[in-house]
């Protein structure tokens, strides 16, 4: 069971494999056609048997496809959050509370210095800059999955209806984004356009693009990068970033501490992240709560392969 | 409030000079009086209040926050102030928070193997199939902070946080705080932390700022330098002008500071595309270089004034000096010049001097023993008019007619040094005493050489004043980093790693060039190590760093036997010998030498390589 298609929750290479169809698709698009042994598709909401055990994926807000998972078995209902996000999302479907007795929760932003306050806002900081220096270009560095078409679709959604650029390791996707329904408007490839014609657009590329020589082909470029590691900023100085935008996919710290409190959920297993400050705070609240020292997960938008492994997809 | 925070956060990340001029004359265009005034004051170092020390700052977070997790916050984050503006609760936002979601319908519950006291089956039936995305079921609505916060006071204003910090009481200061913080967003709250602890540092220099405002009236920013000391926030008249809605401001300070005209260091090479007849030499003095004002003011009333170079009141040290600028029968004036201890009519060393420097209480005993005297060699205004603009030849020969007029034996005339060769000049830089300076040759540090038609212009313009240190091998350094010492020492930080500026990537940066750890006395070794432990940014083991701003700092006279060039060093230069030859409390780290300065002196001077 996979919860959504980053590639830090979604490997190559299982026997068997139940997603949402737009994970199982984003997973063929990454790895190809035989990335699995056997798919099987699930919607929000349905209900699968395995003997005792009943199996639901709900929304988790986090991308497009992403699921929360609930186990059930007798009295006892464990739900596998995945990454997950409380705030609104134009591109995916919006998160759901799912009452349970376990929940294993995320934390890679748990810790309370990280409140991300409103995307748009810093959208809006975004298209202040472009105004103010409409002879340069404006990179965005974001998470090809799901942070460039959010980011895309709030440009839309401020009323910015310019053609907005991609670099070629972010096409495919955001495509498929396109074909799922989701309007971006009209984008561009970055590649092959006139340095001079580049000058007051926006481009978005992945994060490790933003610093290398692929910049060269932009005129004087501000520097931007959508995550939500831009709330600390020595994060931000440490990546060279001009421009941080605090936009992240994940739960801030509000958001962990009231999902929590929502699931009503007497036990909470803490992972992929900062677990020691979420799970004092549970304790603090009389929950039981452990960390779950799992290996391999991470955040990524500090971990993503270089744009070239990635265009393969 | 969050405004002008919002401007220093995005300066704080851009680096290039033009962009920054750019955010801020954008600020100064959309923003209203009184706060842009106020934005330019904090941004030129104009606002004067008492800062917060960092504990109250840790006090008002420890009552509001858990303190593990202000812990872990803290490590992680790394400041202080960042660290408390971006946890700082938000006390209405989290309640309203909260009511959206299902109630907590367990807790009693342990989960896994323990029995719950509902069924889970129950509790997830019958959602529908397919979730529906138009009412938003986010625990959150995006533009939710906003909506939340209408119930809420508005945020101060830039110009309510300065005008209540002048006047707030100690005591009141922690709850004003906490109600500001409560009420600004993160970035403002940042902002606030930084500006009421004194350690607003945002790498760009009042005469940018300053640049910038000149900028929303197409003026010259030398105009508003020149007219600045007469301003005061929020610079209602200055923005008035800029904006073409009034006259130009003018000055009604009796007293005015004047920004001053700085040298270059004159480098062997130069010499070849200048010319002698154009010059007049004078002794450069190793003292303190002041300006000495005088006016009237609106009844009639002597004042009389002394600036430090950087345009700091230092009246109050020498207030022997004081009666000296009292002339009867001139309604103002202005002379540029050095500070010295003169004794039965020698100048002494700056060592002697430095007695006078940094002192609080002046006790007749002091000013007996270390009698000031100010030694004049230029002369700004006179009478009403302003000379600036004169060639120097003009300005000189106003300044000796009025020293002549003066007739007082604590102001004297600097002395011009005769040459009609660069050769001559050479041997009376080499020999001051047979040239003209006499018994106080051990007070001239080499020689100046100032172009005849030289107009008096504020900061450092090129080609028209030199310097020509008697002591090839002397830099202005800044303190960078300080360790502590062995044996007896072990107790002081009393090994220096010193800079020089370069240009890098990020602007102006200091790049260290060299460490040394002798040639004080004992008692400016307890003066650095008080510095050192008063302005520590951050401790690495032993090693502490020392702030080193364009405008915070210490600059170290260093003295030096020789330069190598060296790899292994990032500046690419090596020091042989280097000490410590005087403390520069006078001197701004923005005024110290350049690696320019050092690769220079390696490339002509190849006899000072150490072999
Ligand atoms: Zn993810
Ligand atoms: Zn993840």
């Amino acid at each position: 069971m996979i919860t959504h298609g980053h590639s830090d929750h979604a490997r190559p290479g299982h026997g068997a494999v139940l997603a949402t169809q737009e994970t199982l698709d984003m997973m063929r698009l990454r790895y190809g056609d035989n990335f699995a042994g056997s798919t099987q598709a699930i919607a929000y909401g349905e209900e699968l048997r395995l003997g005792d055990v009943k199996i639901k994926f709900h929304p988790a807000g986090h991308v497009l496809g992403s699921a929360q998972i609930a186990v059930t078995c007798k009295d006892t209902c464990i739900v596998a959050s995945g990454d997950y996000k409380d705030a609104s999302d134009p591109t995916c479907t919006p998160f759901e509370v799912v009452p349970c007795d376990v929940f294993i929760t995320e934390a890679t932003f748990g810790l309370p210095v990280f409140r991300h306050g409103n995307a748009a806002d810093e959208v809006k900081k975004l298209l202040a800059s472009v105004t103010l220096f409409p002879e340069r270009a404006h990179l965005v560095g974001a998470y090809s999955l799901g942070k460039a078409q959010r980011v895309i679709a709030l440009l839309r959604e401020a009323g910015y209806d310019a053609p907005i650029y991609l670099h070629g390791a972010m096409e495919a996707i955001t495509h498929y984004y396109q074909s799922r329904g989701v309007a971006l408007g009209e984008l561009r490839p970055a590649k092959g356009v006139k340095k001079a014609d580049l000058a007051g657009t926006i481009t978005l590329a992945p994060p490790s693009a933003t610093s290398d020589i692929w910049t060269r082909r932009f005129p004087d470029p501000v520097t931007a990068f959508a995550s939500g590691w831009m709330r600390v900023r020595a994060r931000a100085r440490q990546r060279g970033i001009e421009l941080p935008l605090v936009i992240s996919d994940h739960a801030d710290w509000d958001g962990l501490t009231a999902t929590i409190e929502a699931t009503g959920a007497g036990e909470i297993w803490v992972t992929h992240g900062q677990e020691d400050a979420l799970v004092h705070w549970c304790k603090t609240k009389g929950l039981a709560a452990r960390p779950l020292d799992l290996v391999g997960y991470g955040d990524e938008d500090e971990h993503e392969p270089p744009p070239a492994n990635e265009a393969e997809a | 409030m969050n405004r002008f925070a919002e401007l220093l956060d995005r300066l704080a990340y851009e680096p290039g000079r033009n962009n920054k001029l750019r955010l801020l004359t954008a600020y100064f265009r959309e923003t209203d009086d009184p706060d842009r005034g106020y934005a330019l004051a904090a941004l030129t170092g104009a606002l004067s209040f008492k800062h917060a020390k960092p504990g109250l700052i840790r006090d008002l977070i420890t009552d509001r926050a858990d303190p593990v997790l202000f812990g872990l916050s803290y490590d992680y984050v790394g400041d202080l102030s960042e660290t408390v503006a971006l946890m700082w609760p938000k006390v209405s936002a989290s309640h309203d928070r909260s009511s959206p979601l299902p109630p907590r319908s367990g807790g009693e519950g342990s989960g896994v193997g323990g029995v719950s006291a509902r069924t889970a089956a129950s509790a997830i039936a019958a959602p529908p199939p397919t979730p529906d995305p138009s009412p938003p079921r986010a625990l959150r609505v995006e533009g939710g902070e906003k909506t939340i916060g209408h119930n809420n006071p508005p945020p101060p204003t830039l110009s309510e946080v300065v005008t209540t910090l002048r006047t707030l009481g100690k005591t009141e200061l922690p709850r004003q705080l906490a109600r500001w913080l409560d009420e600004l967003d993160e970035t403002g709250r940042w902002a606030l932390l930084k500006l009421v602890t004194g350690a607003m540092r945002i790498g760009i220099s009042a005469r940018l700022a300053k640049t910038a405002a000149a900028n929303l009236g197409d003026k010259d920013a030398h105009d508003v330098e020149l007219m600045w000391p007469g301003l005061s926030p929020p610079y209602l008249d200055l923005f008035a002008w800029l904006e073409g809605r009034s006259e130009k401001p003018v000055n009604r300070d009796p007293t005015p500071f004047r920004p001053v005209m700085l040298a270059h260091a004159i480098e062997d090479a130069d010499f070849a595309n200048l010319d002698p007849a154009d010059f007049i030499a004078e002794w450069k003095w190793d003292g303190i270089r002041v300006q000495a004002v005088s006016g009237r003011d609106e009844r009639g009333h002597i004042q009389a004034r002394l600036y430090s170079r950087t345009g700091e009141d230092i009246t109050g040290s020498f207030p022997d000096l004081v009666p000296s600028l009292h002339l009867q029968g001139s309604s103002s004036f202005a002379i540029d010049g050095e500070l010295l201890v003169l004794r039965e009519g020698r100048v002494q060393t700056f060592n002697v001097l430095q007695q006078r420097l940094n002192r609080k209480v002046v006790s007749p005993k002091l000013i007996k023993e270390y009698p000031i005297h100010l030694r004049a060699y230029d002369l700004l205004g006179d009478d009403e008019n302003d000379l600036r603009e004169l060639p120097f030849i003009e300005r000189r020969a106003r300044l000796e007619a009025f020293i002549k007029k003066l007739d007082d034996a604590r102001i004297d005339l600097s002395p011009t040094v005769a040459f009609d060769s660069w050769d001559q000049l050479t041997a009376a830089r080499a020999d001051p005493a047979q040239a003209g300076a006499g018994e106080d040759a051990d007070a001239v540090e080499g020689v100046m050489l100032k172009r005849r038609d030289a107009a008096y212009l504020p900061g450092r313009p090129k080609g028209q004043w030199w310097k020509w240190k008697r002591d090839p091998h002397l830099i202005d350094a800044v303190l960078m980093y300080a360790q502590r010492g062995h044996g007896k020492r072990s107790s002081y930080y009393s090994d220096y790693t010193f800079g020089v500026w370069t240009s890098g990537e990020d602007g102006e940066q200091l790049v260290p060039v060299g460490k040394a750890y002798f040639g004080f006395t004992d008692e400016e070794l307890l003066q650095i190590d008080r510095f050192v432990r008063r302005n520590t940014t951050e401790k690495f083991g032993p090693v502490r760093h020392v702030v080193h701003e364009p405008d915070q700092g210490l600059v170290l006279e260093v003295a030096f036997e020789g330069l190598a060039r060296s790899p292994r060093h990032k500046s690419g230069v090596a020091m042989r010998f280097p000490r410590i030859s005087r403390l520069r409390w006078d001197k701004p780290p923005r005024e110290a030498d350049r690696l320019e300065t050092l690769e220079r002196m390696l490339k002509s001077e190849t006899g000072i390589t150490a072999p």
